[in-house]
């Protein structure tokens, strides 16, 4: 089953509260059951939509747009190498090869054994430490192809385990909003005039 | 001499003015107690020590810029919500996904406090609600350390419900996409915010000041842009605008990547800081790899038309290279030096922008695809006279009329100003093109040398077909 679990549903119910309208929450939330399974199942998406109060239909509708989001069981490290003309001018097609010869997959498989899926990605924001490359979105920087050798060395070993969790872990802290400093959702419906601080005098 | 700290990689500091990136040098500037020792949250106490129009107004006299590429004044984006319309809410774009560019996610990772602060001090001076802080999705460490600060600024009274114990009261919601470039553009961002695909809106009637978020007037602002503002409320208006220009004022934070000698991340002097200084100077890039020579850079992003070594002496300054036919963007330069194979470069850029299309204007989901293909087979050496043309025909699908590129003296090339028309919503379309065409106008040779001449079969030749014996026994 990959419904999400109690412990997760905990989690949902709080970031949909934060939101004035529910679907809002839907890609942090498609977000959560990625981190559970590794990927997105069917009746992941059917749950979220009962959540969120939308068909599954159109849950499916967002997810498919944004390229995070898998609906197949991938690799446990997602290597993803820039290729866009930063990184290309300083050897990422290069690095590719050495990925695929190394890996035995082309750009966009999975290696048998299910621990690594390789990607091209494009322009990953750190156009300077050229090329680059992200492991499951943790960052490695100015990457050559014995960098990368010995990137999947410790990989494969183990040594990373506590930097690089499994494919589906984003950020390791959420954000939290304690019930007595919470302002609530500010929605259409509730609220329909100035806030209370632009009344011309100082708020403090 | 400059230094880099090794915490920061990328970022190299400088002997210049920091109004943003004034705690890099610290290992746990991104921690509340740091913040707190360097002047951290004194310009939300000033802000809210005088009414909120006040604080706009500085704002606007302060002509903070926005960062995020189109360069508009946040002060006066601010006022152009209708008066009679609430709630209003805040967005910030922090899907920095243009190719070259990265400011954002080191202001996100290095001092979240700072931008905390600024979306504080945005909402308390234009009356915004509720505040949503969009994080690109590949960003995680930004996601974390933005996490971290908001849970340590809530419990310590500085977000949420009456805020150092005044009458304001905010909630600012981290919220993170999944992956897509055109989320960077701000109606594709707010579809993305409201839970669906994230394909741009129409501009009338979508104008996010006046019909955004859930309907409701919406302000969008980059992440750089609001990390102005603690600085400029502690320190003032006049402090402000005495750095920078008077059109151009502050700093802004540029990345220069590519064939240089020390690539990086440098928060420059708005409108002084010329590019020649910048990839050449000693203080920031020291020249060219191997002293090779410059062929062309793209000077604001992926998205703008080239320049070559005729346009190295243009300020960073809107209102010159404007006219001088590219766009600043969003504060990003790559670097190509001679080595360059020109075709190939642009592939990657055209590729990119191909990839990244949402496929809501025909123009861009069928041209960036044609532009992409097109190119592939030139650059493998598989192309033909015929496709040059065909490159330039696609082009004025999305952008009809003359599109905007440099002046060159060697070619006799006049600039053509920016801006371009456009056939697509947003500025996908027309930057599968630009690369296309400024490699195209500024180097046509070496995609004449790379192709064949078509060879138009005669009519005769078609029926000596007919003559030819089989091959093989039948």
């Amino acid at each position: 089953m990959s419904r999400l679990t109690d412990k997760n549903l905990v989690i949902a119910k709080e970031i949909i509260a934060r939101y004035p309208r529910q679907k809002s929450a839907l890609i942090p939330l498609l977000h959560l059951a990625q981190e559970q399974t590794g990927y997105i199942s069917r009746e992941a998406m059917v749950h979220l939509g009962e959540l969120v109060g939308v068909t599954s239909a159109e849950v499916y509708g967002t997810a498919t747009f944004y390229e995070m989001f898998r609906f197949e069981p991938i690799g446990k490290y997602l290597v993803n190498i820039c290729g866009t003309m930063s990184c290309a001018l300083m050897g990422a097609h290069e690095l590719m090869h050495h990925a695929e010869k190394r890996l035995g997959v082309k750009a966009g498989g999975t290696t048998q054994d299910g621990m690594f899926t390789l990607a091209h990605a494009e322009c990953q924001a750190a156009c300077t430490e050229a090329p680059c490359l992200q492991v499951n979105y943790r960052y490695r920087l100015r990457v050559s192809t014995t960098d990368l050798d010995k990137l999947i060395d410790d990989l494969e070993a183990g040594k990373l385990s506590e930097e690089i969790p499994a494919h589906g872990v984003l950020a390791k802290v959420r954000q939290h909003i304690a019930p007595d400093r919470v302002v609530g959702a500010v929605s259409p419906e509730l609220v329909n005039q100035a806030p209370a601080w632009l009344n011309g005098k100082a708020a403090l | 001499m400059s230094a880099t700290y090794s915490h920061a990689p990328g970022f190299v500091a400088g002997d210049r003015p920091k109004i943003v990136t004034s705690r890099f040098e610290f290992a746990d500037s991104f921690t509340l107690d740091r913040y707190l020792a360097t002047n951290g949250y004194k310009g939300l106490r000033a802000a809210l020590s005088r009414p909120a129009n006040e604080i706009h107004d500085d704002v606007k006299s302060a002509t903070v810029l926005g960062r995020g590429g189109a360069g508009f004044p946040a002060g006066t984006k601010w006022g152009l919500t209708p008066q009679q319309v609430w709630p209003k809410y805040l967005v910030v774009n922090g899907d920095e996904s243009e190719p070259g560019t990265y400011k954002d996610r080191l202001l996100m990772e290095r001092d979240p406090h700072q931008l905390i602060e600024g979306c504080l001090i945005a909402c308390y001076a234009a009356g915004l609600s509720q505040c949503f802080l969009y994080i690109r999705g590949e960003m995680a460490l930004a996601q974390e350390r933005v996490a971290a600060g908001l849970n340590e600024a809530y419990v310590a009274g500085y977000v949420g419900k009456n805020i150092l114990g005044s009458n304001f009261s905010v909630d600012i919601i981290l919220h993170w996409g999944a992956g897509a470039y055109v989320v960077g553009e701000e109606t594709a961002l707010i579809e993305s915010l409201e839970g669906n695909r994230g394909m741009p809106r129409l501009k009338p009637p979508f104008f996010p000041a006046v019909n955004g978020l859930y309907g409701q007037p919406t302000i969008v602002n980059n992440v750089e842009t609001l990390a102005n503002l603690p600085w400029l409320l502690c320190n003032g208006v006049d402090a402000y605008t005495a750095v920078g220009t008077k059109t151009s004022p502050g700093t802004r934070m540029v990345a220069v990547s590519g064939h240089v000698k020390r690539p990086g991340v440098f928060e420059i002097i708005n409108g002084t800081t010329t590019f020649r200084d910048l990839i050449f100077g000693e203080e920031f890039c020291g020249g060219i790899r191997n002293d090779k020579q410059l062929k062309a850079f793209v000077p604001g992003g992926g998205s703008a038309p080239w320049f070559t070594a005729d346009q190295l002496d243009l300020p960073f300054e809107a209102s010159q290279v404007g006219p001088a036919g590219s766009m600043l963007g969003s504060g990003a330069v790559i670097v190509m030096d001679e080595t360059t194979d020109i075709p190939a470069a642009a592939l990657t850029l055209t590729h990119c922008y191909a990839h990244e299309s949402c496929g809501k204007c025909t123009p861009c989901r069928e041209g960036g695809t044609w532009l992409e293909r097109i190119l592939r087979r030139i650059v493998d050496g598989d192309g033909t006279d015929a496709d040059l043309q065909q490159l330039l025909e696609v082009g004025a699908m999305i952008c009809p009329g003359d599109f905007p590129h440099a002046a060159n003296a060697q070619l006799g090339l006049t600039a053509v100003p920016f801006p371009y028309k456009m056939t697509t919503i947003c500025f996908v379309g027309p930057s599968a093109f630009a690369p296309v065409h400024s490699a195209l106008t500024l180097f046509r040779s070496e995609f004449e040398s790379r192709v064949t001449k078509r060879v138009t079969i005669p009519v005769t030749a078609v029926s000596a077909v007919k003559k030819v014996t089989p091959v093989g026994a039948h």
